[in-house]
Protein backbone atom coordinates (compact mmCIF):
# COMPACT_ATOMS: atom_id res chain seq x y z
CA UNK A 1 0.00 0.00 0.00
CA UNK A 2 1.55 3.04 -1.22
CA UNK A 3 -0.54 5.34 1.54
CA UNK A 4 0.44 3.57 4.55
CA UNK A 5 2.87 4.74 6.54
CA UNK A 6 5.50 3.54 8.92
CA UNK A 7 4.32 4.52 12.28
CA UNK A 8 8.03 5.64 13.64
CA UNK A 9 8.60 8.11 10.54
CA UNK A 10 4.91 9.67 11.16
CA UNK A 11 5.16 9.83 15.02
CA UNK A 12 8.30 11.67 14.22
CA UNK A 13 6.89 14.20 11.60
CA UNK A 14 3.42 14.22 14.06
CA UNK A 15 5.75 15.20 17.24
CA UNK A 16 7.46 18.20 14.76
CA UNK A 17 4.28 19.60 13.85
CA UNK A 18 3.08 19.99 17.67
CA UNK A 19 5.96 21.34 18.62
CA UNK A 20 5.24 23.97 15.97
CA UNK A 21 1.86 24.29 17.15
CA UNK A 22 0.72 23.37 13.84
CA UNK A 23 -1.35 20.63 14.94
CA UNK A 24 -3.09 20.81 18.34
CA UNK A 25 -3.29 16.79 19.79
CA UNK A 26 -7.36 16.58 21.14
CA UNK A 27 -6.56 13.69 23.07
CA UNK A 28 -6.97 10.68 20.77
CA UNK A 29 -5.30 9.41 18.28
CA UNK A 30 -5.81 11.18 14.57
CA UNK A 31 -7.68 13.76 16.21
CA UNK A 32 -6.30 17.61 16.00
CA UNK A 33 -7.24 21.43 16.29
CA UNK A 34 -5.62 23.35 13.79
CA UNK A 35 -3.55 26.21 14.12
CA UNK A 36 -4.42 29.60 11.80
CA UNK A 37 -1.34 28.79 9.81
CA UNK A 38 -2.12 25.44 9.21
CA UNK A 39 -5.70 26.28 8.43
CA UNK A 40 -4.35 29.83 5.85
CA UNK A 41 -2.52 26.67 4.31
CA UNK A 42 -6.28 25.04 3.87
CA UNK A 43 -7.61 28.23 2.57
CA UNK A 44 -5.14 28.71 -0.11
CA UNK A 45 -5.65 25.25 -1.37
CA UNK A 46 -9.38 25.17 -0.92
CA UNK A 47 -8.48 28.48 -3.56
CA UNK A 48 -6.41 26.92 -6.05
CA UNK A 49 -8.50 23.79 -6.30
CA UNK A 50 -11.89 25.78 -6.62
CA UNK A 51 -10.58 28.00 -9.16
CA UNK A 52 -9.56 24.71 -11.09
CA UNK A 53 -13.21 23.78 -9.86
CA UNK A 54 -14.89 26.91 -11.50
CA UNK A 55 -12.91 25.84 -15.02
CA UNK A 56 -14.47 22.93 -15.07
CA UNK A 57 -18.05 24.56 -15.16
CA UNK A 58 -18.61 22.37 -11.43
CA UNK A 59 -22.51 23.31 -9.85
CA UNK A 60 -20.90 23.39 -5.90
CA UNK A 61 -22.01 21.94 -2.77
CA UNK A 62 -21.58 22.35 0.40
CA UNK A 63 -22.98 19.07 3.20
CA UNK A 64 -22.71 19.10 6.64
CA UNK A 65 -20.25 15.90 7.66
CA UNK A 66 -23.33 13.67 8.44
CA UNK A 67 -26.18 11.91 6.47
CA UNK A 68 -29.27 10.37 7.02
CA UNK A 69 -28.10 6.71 7.92
CA UNK A 70 -30.73 5.29 4.90
CA UNK A 71 -28.38 7.24 2.42
CA UNK A 72 -25.24 5.85 4.09
CA UNK A 73 -26.90 2.14 3.95
CA UNK A 74 -27.56 3.00 -0.02
CA UNK A 75 -24.13 3.97 -0.30
CA UNK A 76 -22.71 0.32 0.31
CA UNK A 77 -20.18 1.63 2.78
CA UNK A 78 -21.16 -1.02 5.61
CA UNK A 79 -20.67 -3.59 3.09
CA UNK A 80 -17.05 -2.68 2.18
CA UNK A 81 -15.68 -0.62 5.11
CA UNK A 82 -17.48 -1.70 8.39
CA UNK A 83 -13.96 -0.73 10.84
CA UNK A 84 -14.20 2.95 9.52
CA UNK A 85 -17.66 3.38 10.19
CA UNK A 86 -18.88 6.15 12.39
CA UNK A 87 -22.84 5.71 13.19
CA UNK A 88 -23.99 8.67 15.47
CA UNK A 89 -26.40 7.44 18.65
CA UNK A 90 -27.96 9.59 20.96
CA UNK A 91 -30.22 9.34 24.18
CA UNK A 92 -34.09 8.74 23.85
CA UNK A 93 -34.67 7.36 27.29
CA UNK A 94 -36.77 8.20 30.01
CA UNK A 95 -36.22 10.10 33.26
CA UNK A 96 -35.36 6.88 34.91
CA UNK A 97 -33.32 5.95 31.84
CA UNK A 98 -30.78 8.91 32.34
CA UNK A 99 -30.34 8.07 35.95
CA UNK A 100 -29.21 4.60 34.41
CA UNK A 101 -27.17 6.17 32.12
CA UNK A 102 -25.62 8.51 34.57
CA UNK A 103 -24.90 5.70 37.26
CA UNK A 104 -23.33 3.47 34.42
CA UNK A 105 -21.04 6.54 33.12
CA UNK A 106 -19.76 7.58 36.55
CA UNK A 107 -18.88 4.11 37.51
CA UNK A 108 -16.69 4.15 34.40
CA UNK A 109 -18.77 1.43 32.48
CA UNK A 110 -20.05 1.71 28.65
CA UNK A 111 -22.68 4.51 28.67
CA UNK A 112 -22.66 4.50 24.87
CA UNK A 113 -24.43 0.86 25.00
CA UNK A 114 -27.47 2.57 26.47
CA UNK A 115 -27.86 4.90 23.44
CA UNK A 116 -30.20 4.71 20.22
CA UNK A 117 -29.33 5.63 16.66
CA UNK A 118 -29.85 9.07 15.83
CA UNK A 119 -30.86 8.38 12.29
CA UNK A 120 -27.38 10.02 10.85
CA UNK A 121 -23.75 8.51 10.25
CA UNK A 122 -20.64 10.67 9.59
CA UNK A 123 -19.99 11.21 6.20
CA UNK A 124 -16.81 8.93 5.18
CA UNK A 125 -16.57 10.74 1.83
CA UNK A 126 -17.74 13.92 1.03
CA UNK A 127 -19.75 12.89 -2.62
CA UNK A 128 -21.82 10.60 -0.91
CA UNK A 129 -24.50 13.13 0.39
CA UNK A 130 -24.46 14.66 -3.39
CA UNK A 131 -25.49 11.09 -5.18
CA UNK A 132 -29.15 10.73 -3.62
CA UNK A 133 -29.80 14.75 -4.98
CA UNK A 134 -29.51 13.75 -8.47
CA UNK A 135 -31.70 10.75 -8.96
CA UNK A 136 -33.49 10.88 -12.40
CA UNK A 137 -32.40 11.58 -15.79
CA UNK A 138 -29.04 13.86 -16.54
CA UNK A 139 -28.63 15.57 -19.21
CA UNK A 140 -26.78 14.14 -22.48
CA UNK A 141 -23.34 15.37 -21.64
CA UNK A 142 -23.46 14.09 -17.59
CA UNK A 143 -23.48 16.90 -14.83
CA UNK A 144 -20.40 17.96 -13.18
CA UNK A 145 -20.44 18.75 -9.75
CA UNK A 146 -17.72 19.67 -6.42
CA UNK A 147 -17.94 19.16 -3.13
CA UNK A 148 -16.24 19.81 -0.09
CA UNK A 149 -16.35 19.07 3.48
CA UNK A 150 -15.41 16.99 6.75
CA UNK A 151 -14.94 13.04 6.58
CA UNK A 152 -15.11 10.38 9.22
CA UNK A 153 -13.09 7.54 9.11
CA UNK A 154 -12.41 5.54 12.66
CA UNK A 155 -8.97 4.75 12.04
CA UNK A 156 -6.73 6.23 14.84
CA UNK A 157 -3.21 6.65 14.18
CA UNK A 158 -0.34 8.30 15.49
CA UNK A 159 0.63 9.24 11.74
CA UNK A 160 -0.79 12.79 10.98
CA UNK A 161 -1.32 11.62 7.19
CA UNK A 162 -4.13 9.20 9.07
CA UNK A 163 -6.53 11.54 10.90
CA UNK A 164 -9.81 10.33 11.85
CA UNK A 165 -11.88 13.45 10.66
CA UNK A 166 -10.21 15.42 7.16
CA UNK A 167 -11.08 17.15 4.63
CA UNK A 168 -11.79 16.44 1.22
CA UNK A 169 -12.39 18.53 -1.69
CA UNK A 170 -14.15 16.60 -4.89
CA UNK A 171 -15.06 16.99 -8.36
CA UNK A 172 -17.78 14.72 -9.30
CA UNK A 173 -18.85 13.85 -12.88
CA UNK A 174 -22.17 11.56 -13.57
CA UNK A 175 -23.08 10.41 -16.91
CA UNK A 176 -22.47 7.51 -19.26
CA UNK A 177 -19.87 4.99 -19.19
CA UNK A 178 -17.29 6.30 -21.52
CA UNK A 179 -17.51 9.95 -20.48
CA UNK A 180 -17.38 8.58 -16.84
CA UNK A 181 -13.99 7.09 -17.58
CA UNK A 182 -12.31 9.77 -19.57
CA UNK A 183 -13.19 12.92 -17.23
CA UNK A 184 -11.50 10.70 -14.29
CA UNK A 185 -8.57 10.50 -16.48
CA UNK A 186 -8.71 13.73 -17.56
CA UNK A 187 -8.91 15.27 -13.73
CA UNK A 188 -6.31 12.80 -13.32
CA UNK A 189 -4.15 14.97 -15.39
CA UNK A 190 -5.82 18.48 -14.37
CA UNK A 191 -4.95 17.31 -10.19
CA UNK A 192 -1.48 16.49 -11.17
CA UNK A 193 -1.02 19.92 -12.83
CA UNK A 194 -2.92 21.93 -9.93
CA UNK A 195 -0.50 20.09 -7.16
CA UNK A 196 2.52 20.36 -8.92
CA UNK A 197 1.90 23.92 -9.32
CA UNK A 198 2.70 24.37 -5.21
CA UNK A 199 6.05 22.54 -5.75
CA UNK A 200 4.97 19.06 -4.68
CA UNK A 201 7.03 16.05 -6.59
CA UNK A 202 4.63 13.75 -7.41
CA UNK A 203 4.04 10.67 -8.62
CA UNK A 204 0.68 8.78 -10.14
CA UNK A 205 0.31 5.18 -8.65
CA UNK A 206 -2.65 2.22 -9.55
CA UNK A 207 -4.63 2.41 -6.09
CA UNK A 208 -7.01 0.00 -4.30
CA UNK A 209 -8.98 1.01 -1.15
CA UNK A 210 -9.04 -0.57 1.81
CA UNK A 211 -11.51 -2.77 2.04
CA UNK A 212 -12.59 -4.78 4.77
CA UNK A 213 -11.55 -8.70 5.25
CA UNK A 214 -11.55 -11.06 2.53
CA UNK A 215 -14.65 -10.08 0.69
CA UNK A 216 -12.09 -6.83 0.69
CA UNK A 217 -9.41 -8.80 -0.93
CA UNK A 218 -11.73 -9.86 -3.90
CA UNK A 219 -12.55 -5.96 -4.28
CA UNK A 220 -9.12 -4.85 -3.98
CA UNK A 221 -7.65 -6.90 -6.63
CA UNK A 222 -10.44 -6.23 -8.96
CA UNK A 223 -10.09 -2.12 -8.52
CA UNK A 224 -6.45 -2.55 -9.06
CA UNK A 225 -6.58 -5.43 -12.03
CA UNK A 226 -9.02 -3.24 -13.75
CA UNK A 227 -7.21 0.53 -12.55
CA UNK A 228 -10.23 1.56 -11.62
CA UNK A 229 -8.70 3.91 -8.86
CA UNK A 230 -5.46 6.24 -9.23
CA UNK A 231 -3.49 7.94 -6.82
CA UNK A 232 -1.19 10.78 -6.46
CA UNK A 233 1.29 10.17 -3.78
CA UNK A 234 4.27 12.20 -2.64
CA UNK A 235 6.45 12.33 0.55
CA UNK A 236 4.91 13.57 3.73
CA UNK A 237 6.51 11.68 6.66
CA UNK A 238 8.14 8.78 5.29
CA UNK A 239 10.24 9.02 2.01
CA UNK A 240 10.17 5.11 1.58
CA UNK A 241 6.66 4.88 1.42
CA UNK A 242 4.74 7.99 -0.22
CA UNK A 243 1.34 8.97 1.13
CA UNK A 244 -1.68 9.74 -1.51
CA UNK A 245 -2.69 12.99 -1.47
CA UNK A 246 -5.23 13.13 -4.19
CA UNK A 247 -7.28 9.78 -5.87
CA UNK A 248 -8.86 9.59 -9.35
CA UNK A 249 -11.98 6.79 -8.74
CA UNK A 250 -14.14 5.28 -11.40
CA UNK A 251 -16.84 4.36 -9.54
CA UNK A 252 -19.13 2.66 -12.72
CA UNK A 253 -22.48 2.13 -11.82
CA UNK A 254 -21.92 1.79 -7.88
CA UNK A 255 -23.80 5.20 -7.30
CA UNK A 256 -25.93 5.46 -9.96
CA UNK A 257 -27.57 2.17 -9.34
CA UNK A 258 -28.34 2.81 -5.96
CA UNK A 259 -29.68 6.13 -6.48
CA UNK A 260 -31.54 5.71 -9.79
CA UNK A 261 -29.37 8.42 -11.45
CA UNK A 262 -30.24 7.89 -15.43
CA UNK A 263 -28.27 8.86 -18.78
CA UNK A 264 -30.40 11.25 -20.68
CA UNK A 265 -30.59 7.38 -22.98
CA UNK A 266 -32.33 5.74 -20.02
CA UNK A 267 -29.04 3.86 -18.79
CA UNK A 268 -27.96 3.81 -15.33
CA UNK A 269 -25.74 6.86 -14.85
CA UNK A 270 -21.95 5.92 -14.10
CA UNK A 271 -19.82 8.18 -12.46
CA UNK A 272 -16.50 9.11 -11.29
CA UNK A 273 -14.77 11.84 -8.92
CA UNK A 274 -11.30 13.24 -8.36
CA UNK A 275 -10.87 13.30 -4.55
CA UNK A 276 -8.16 16.25 -3.33
CA UNK A 277 -7.03 15.89 0.08
CA UNK A 278 -6.92 18.93 1.98
CA UNK A 279 -5.37 17.78 4.94
CA UNK A 280 -2.85 15.54 3.38
CA UNK A 281 -2.44 18.21 0.59
CA UNK A 282 -1.46 20.90 3.66
CA UNK A 283 0.83 17.94 5.22
CA UNK A 284 3.12 17.77 2.12
CA UNK A 285 3.52 21.45 1.18
CA UNK A 286 4.48 21.67 5.06
CA UNK A 287 6.85 18.44 4.71
CA UNK A 288 8.22 19.91 1.50
CA UNK A 289 8.59 23.73 2.16
CA UNK A 290 9.35 23.48 5.81
CA UNK A 291 7.26 24.36 8.59
CA UNK A 292 7.40 28.14 8.39
CA UNK A 293 5.22 29.10 5.43
CA UNK A 294 6.64 32.59 5.61
CA UNK A 295 9.73 31.14 4.13
CA UNK A 296 8.24 28.98 1.53
CA UNK A 297 9.21 29.49 -2.64
CA UNK A 298 7.58 33.07 -3.83
CA UNK A 299 5.81 31.02 -6.51
CA UNK A 300 4.45 28.42 -4.50
CA UNK A 301 3.25 31.13 -1.55
CA UNK A 302 1.46 33.47 -4.70
CA UNK A 303 -0.15 30.67 -6.15
CA UNK A 304 -1.97 30.12 -2.66
CA UNK A 305 -2.11 33.57 -1.66
CA UNK A 306 -2.16 35.43 -4.51
CA UNK B 1 -21.35 -29.89 -7.92
CA UNK B 2 -22.46 -27.89 -10.95
CA UNK B 3 -26.07 -27.70 -9.76
CA UNK B 4 -25.33 -26.34 -6.75
CA UNK B 5 -22.96 -23.64 -8.33
CA UNK B 6 -25.78 -22.68 -10.54
CA UNK B 7 -28.21 -22.13 -7.51
CA UNK B 8 -25.82 -19.76 -6.03
CA UNK B 9 -25.66 -18.01 -9.13
CA UNK B 10 -29.11 -17.86 -9.66
CA UNK B 11 -29.15 -16.52 -6.15
CA UNK B 12 -26.26 -13.80 -5.92
CA UNK B 13 -24.78 -12.88 -9.21
CA UNK B 14 -27.55 -10.79 -9.82
CA UNK B 15 -27.12 -11.80 -13.93
CA UNK B 16 -29.74 -9.74 -15.77
CA UNK B 17 -30.22 -13.29 -17.91
CA UNK B 18 -31.70 -16.78 -16.29
CA UNK B 19 -28.41 -18.91 -15.23
CA UNK B 20 -29.44 -21.70 -17.68
CA UNK B 21 -28.86 -19.63 -20.52
CA UNK B 22 -25.40 -19.10 -19.67
CA UNK B 23 -22.81 -22.26 -20.75
CA UNK B 24 -20.03 -23.16 -18.24
CA UNK B 25 -17.51 -20.98 -20.56
CA UNK B 26 -18.90 -18.18 -20.48
CA UNK B 27 -17.90 -14.97 -18.46
CA UNK B 28 -19.74 -14.12 -16.04
CA UNK B 29 -18.90 -10.29 -16.03
CA UNK B 30 -19.73 -9.90 -18.74
CA UNK B 31 -22.72 -11.51 -18.59
CA UNK B 32 -23.14 -8.43 -15.95
CA UNK B 33 -22.00 -9.89 -12.54
CA UNK B 34 -20.36 -6.92 -10.58
CA UNK B 35 -17.45 -7.28 -8.13
CA UNK B 36 -19.53 -7.07 -5.19
CA UNK B 37 -22.27 -10.07 -6.43
CA UNK B 38 -19.30 -11.98 -7.02
CA UNK B 39 -18.38 -11.30 -3.57
CA UNK B 40 -21.58 -12.93 -2.01
CA UNK B 41 -21.06 -15.81 -4.69
CA UNK B 42 -18.46 -16.75 -3.08
CA UNK B 43 -19.50 -16.73 0.39
CA UNK B 44 -22.59 -18.51 -0.22
CA UNK B 45 -20.23 -20.91 -2.06
CA UNK B 46 -18.13 -21.16 1.37
CA UNK B 47 -21.33 -21.78 2.95
CA UNK B 48 -22.57 -24.42 0.47
CA UNK B 49 -19.34 -26.68 0.25
CA UNK B 50 -18.12 -26.10 3.95
CA UNK B 51 -14.90 -24.73 2.79
CA UNK B 52 -12.66 -21.49 3.00
CA UNK B 53 -11.07 -19.94 -0.09
CA UNK B 54 -7.62 -19.31 0.78
CA UNK B 55 -6.18 -15.50 -0.10
CA UNK B 56 -4.15 -16.64 -3.51
CA UNK B 57 -7.78 -17.07 -5.05
CA UNK B 58 -9.46 -14.18 -3.79
CA UNK B 59 -9.66 -12.65 -7.11
CA UNK B 60 -11.74 -12.06 -10.12
CA UNK B 61 -10.35 -14.74 -12.34
CA UNK B 62 -11.74 -17.34 -9.72
CA UNK B 63 -15.04 -16.94 -10.32
CA UNK B 64 -15.47 -15.74 -13.86
CA UNK B 65 -17.20 -19.06 -15.13
CA UNK B 66 -19.01 -21.75 -14.24
CA UNK B 67 -16.03 -23.62 -15.44
CA UNK B 68 -13.63 -21.59 -13.40
CA UNK B 69 -15.66 -21.64 -10.17
CA UNK B 70 -15.29 -25.78 -10.79
CA UNK B 71 -12.15 -26.01 -10.79
CA UNK B 72 -11.12 -23.30 -7.72
CA UNK B 73 -13.71 -25.90 -5.90
CA UNK B 74 -12.23 -29.16 -7.53
CA UNK B 75 -8.57 -27.99 -6.42
CA UNK B 76 -9.91 -27.11 -2.59
CA UNK B 77 -11.57 -30.45 -2.16
CA UNK B 78 -8.61 -32.27 -3.40
CA UNK B 79 -6.11 -30.14 -1.31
Amino acid sequence: MTNSLRAPAGRLFRNELVAAGLLVPAGTDGIYGRSSVYEDIVVGIESVVMAAAASEGTVSYRFPPVMPRQVFERTGYLGSFPDLIGAVSTFTGTDKDHKNLMEVAQSGGDWTALLHDAGVALCPAVCHPLYPTLTGRLPEEGSRYDVSGWCYRHEPSLDPARMQAFRQHDLVYVGDAARAVAQRDRWLELGNDVLSSLGLVLETVVANDAFFGRVGRILSNNQREEALKFEIVTTVADAEHPTAIASANCHRDHFGKPFGILTADGEVAHSCCFGFGLDRITLALLRTHGLQPADWPVAVRNRLWP
Amino acid sequence: MDDVIRKVLAEYAHLPVDVATISDDDDLYQAGMTSHASVNVMLALEDEFDLEFPEAMLRKSTFESVAAIRTALGALASS
